[in-house]
């Protein structure tokens, strides 16, 4: 991180704007702390909380043993008992070791008890492909959480969400998933005073256009950011919008944006069937049907489990080639519709 | 009659006998009103365990916290939630502890720090580890006690928070209600290891095999714990043997045990053994039994009426609180 210049811009890492989202969010209230597998020692897995434990000491850079349940089931716990805990855990592949207190209790709780208690509780995870992990590391289950009423799932793209969504979870009553892409950890931008703080309500234009919306979250922004600028210099003006939040969807910018482009390409690295893409297509088609020029179309992973293989891996993942190409079909009006993929 | 137990005070002896009187006679209407399809969902009722949860609650101060499970009318009620309440939450009505929306296995209280009712075997035991590792964080001295049953220790749930609590040194009283089957299966069908009480010493945990048919030996035990657990000692683990005398739940043929069994755990049960020693203390007899009896009798008559005239939840309010508001989290607090 390159200290602030005149302006006050700064150049950071996303791993570094989460780790100052973190450590802002530590110094300024008690109640928060971090607990994970070696997040404290070992410095994080991703090297997120790196240096922390030094400032905070292990109460609050709390070191847990590989008890995923165990420990996002205490964080809930300790939620509800008054603090305002940041559970780490790896990767969501190793959140489904998790899922039950997430599900059942964390999501649950507030409406079953008839609003008695309430779960402030912030679970960051890493999420997504492309790193060689093979099939329990690499997948996207984003959209399974968000089809859960209860919890708020967030997914920052940019260095500005990364910095600035962990301070209004921790305010939020409620339990609220951070859903951080691995491959964005190394990558580094400017981040300008003036776009913080951030809202966790609200998806956002990354790039106006005209012609076709491409509609992408997390770790699939850079893809449809990529594949708009290739459009471009065929003459076709791509507006690129970043979800940001999976649940619950800001509909009426989604429907906003397809209004004035009519037409829709849902770019999702999780699984096509029943996915996060499949109902925000759904939405389209119940809210702006008739806008529509072109079927809504969606690039999605293939349904496998993610291989090791550096070529399956990349046939897996969503590519920008397929974004442009699907993209491409709409406009020009040669769409074959989105049946071409076949399930698992 | 041990000497010790000679010694109870009259008045503290009565009380005890009273509480485990409002459970099972509770207990009882519940099965009747279940059958004329007044309290529909699952029931689980806790006729023959009721020293377990009265006892226990002897040694908790009324800012300590409860987690319990599916089973809970009985803690509910011996925690002090009113029995209006619990009983309107069983008729699904807005009065009742939970507004309705969790019925038999899920009574939520704020005010008696009663954290649920919950139906995910070993779901509230992590729960329960978070809880006390926010007392401890927060200075504050104060117990969480975890109930559960013996089927939960098949749980990776049971594991991990036990280690948790006992690596971070976490106040938490952990209550093992062992009645021997997890609904059918009996525990010598499901564990390698049927002492109990072994599995918590696994993890350094003081653990104390308790007669749960006993009332004063698990009020002795709990407070024992309890004490030890409040000062920073960390957390500490009663194994209650105590036994169900109905059928799990209302569903239950109950094909997995001897009527013998059943019989023979009967001549044990708490209330007449306890009843026994009042007895020959000559601290109880027949009319103050009757009077308690009629009393008893009385609350759960109030209890129905006001669960039978209280009013349903408006379906306007289906969707409040799936996620909360600040404004609601003050007044919840407040």
């Amino acid at each position: 991180m390159t200290a602030p210049a005149e302006s006050g811009v700064v150049e950071l890492t996303y791993r570094e704007a989460i780790r100052e989202a973190m450590r802002e969010a530590m110094q300024r209230d008690p109640r928060v702390f971090l607990m994970g597998e070696d997040v404290g020692r070992y410095g994080g897995c991703f090297a997120v909380s790196l240096g922390l434990l030094e400032e905070f000491g292990p109460e609050r850079i709390r070191d847990t043993p590989l008890s995923e349940l165990g420990f996002t089931g205490a964080g809930i716990g300790a939620a509800m008992g008054g603090m305002r805990p940041i559970v780490e855990i790896m990767t969501v592949n190793f959140s489904l070791l998790a899922a039950d207190q997430i599900v059942n209790n964390a999501a649950t709780l507030p409406h079953m008890s008839g609003g008695q208690f309430n779960v402030p509780l912030v679970i960051r995870m890493t999420t997504g492909g492309g790193r060689q992990l093979a099939a329990q590391h690499s997948h996207s289950l984003e959209g399974w959480y968000a089809h859960v009423p209860g919890l708020r799932v967030l997914t920052p793209a940019t260095i500005a969400d990364a910095r600035g969504m962990l301070a209004p979870a921790l305010e939020d009553p409620n339990p609220v998933l951070i859903f951080e892409h691995a491959l964005l950890y190394n990558v580094s931008g400017e981040l300008r005073p003036e776009e913080l703080p951030v809202d966790i309500s609200s998806a956002a234009i990354r790039r106006p256009g005209s012609d076709v919306s491409l509609i992408a979250y997390g770790g699939m922004l850079r893809h449809a950011l990529t594949a708009a600028e290739q459009l471009a210099a065929e003459g076709i003006d791509a507006e690129v919008v970043d979800l940001r939040v999976l649940r619950p969807l800001d509909e009426p910018r989604i429907l906003e944006s397809v209004t004035r482009t009519h037409r829709a390409v849902l770019i999702d690295e999780g699984w096509r069937s029943g996915g996060i893409a499949a109902e925000v297509s759904a939405r389209i088609m119940e809210g702006a049907f008739y806008e529509l020029d072109a079927p809504v179309a969606r690039v999605a992973s293939a349904e496998v489990p993610i291989p090791y293989a550096a070529h399956l891996e990349q046939a897996a993942l969503p590519q920008v080639e397929e974004i442009v190409t699907t993209a491409r079909a709409l406009v020009r009006g040669d769409a074959a519709g989105s049946g071409a993929a076949t399930d698992g | 009659m041990t000497v010790e137990s000679a010694a109870v005070e009259r008045g503290h002896g009565l009380a005890l006998l009273r509480e485990m009187l409002r459970v099972r006679r509770f207990e009882e209407k519940c099965a009747e009103l279940y059958s004329a399809q007044q309290i529909r969902g699952f029931l689980h009722l806790y006729v023959g365990e009721e020293a377990v949860a009265v006892g226990v609650m002897q040694a908790l101060r009324p800012d300590d916290a409860i987690v319990a499970t599916y089973r809970e009318h009985g803690h509910a009620l011996v925690r002090g939630i009113p029995m209006t309440a619990v009983m309107a939450e069983m008729f699904g009505k807005v009065s009742g502890t939970s507004r309705g929306r969790g019925g038999s296995m899920h009574i939520f209280d704020a005010a008696t720090r009663f954290y649920g009712g919950n139906a995910i075997v070993g779901g509230g035991l992590p729960l329960a580890v978070g809880l006390a590792l926010a007392d401890k964080m927060q200075g504050i001295e104060r117990v969480t006690a975890c109930f559960f049953g013996e089927g939960a220790v098949a749980e990776g749930a049971f594991h991990e928070s036990m280690n948790l609590a006992a690596l971070w040194d976490l106040p938490v009283l952990f209550c093992c209600e062992n009645n021997g089957y997890a609904m059918g299966t009996a525990l010598d069908r499901s564990e390698s290891e049927t002492d109990i009480s072994l599995k918590a010493a696994a993890y350094e945990l003081p653990a104390w095999p308790v007669d749960g048919m006993d009332v004063l030996a698990v009020e002795r035990a709990a407070r024992h714990a309890s004490e030890m657990v409040r000062g920073g000692a960390g957390p500490g683990f009663l194994e209650l043997r105590t036994y169900r005398f109905r059928a799990h739940s209302m569903y239950d043929p109950e094909l997995y045990r001897e009527r013998a069994e059943v019989d023979e755990w009967r001549e044990r049960d708490p209330i007449t053994l306890f009843s026994e020693q009042l007895r020959a203390a000559d601290a109880l007899g027949d009319a103050t039994l009757a009077t308690m009896e009629g009393e008893v009798a009385s609350e759960i008559e109030e209890a129905i009426a006001f669960a039978d005239a209280a009013e349903l939840e408006p379906l306007e309010d289906l969707t409040r609180f799936v996620t909360m508001t600040p404004d609601e989290v003050k007044e919840a607090a407040s």
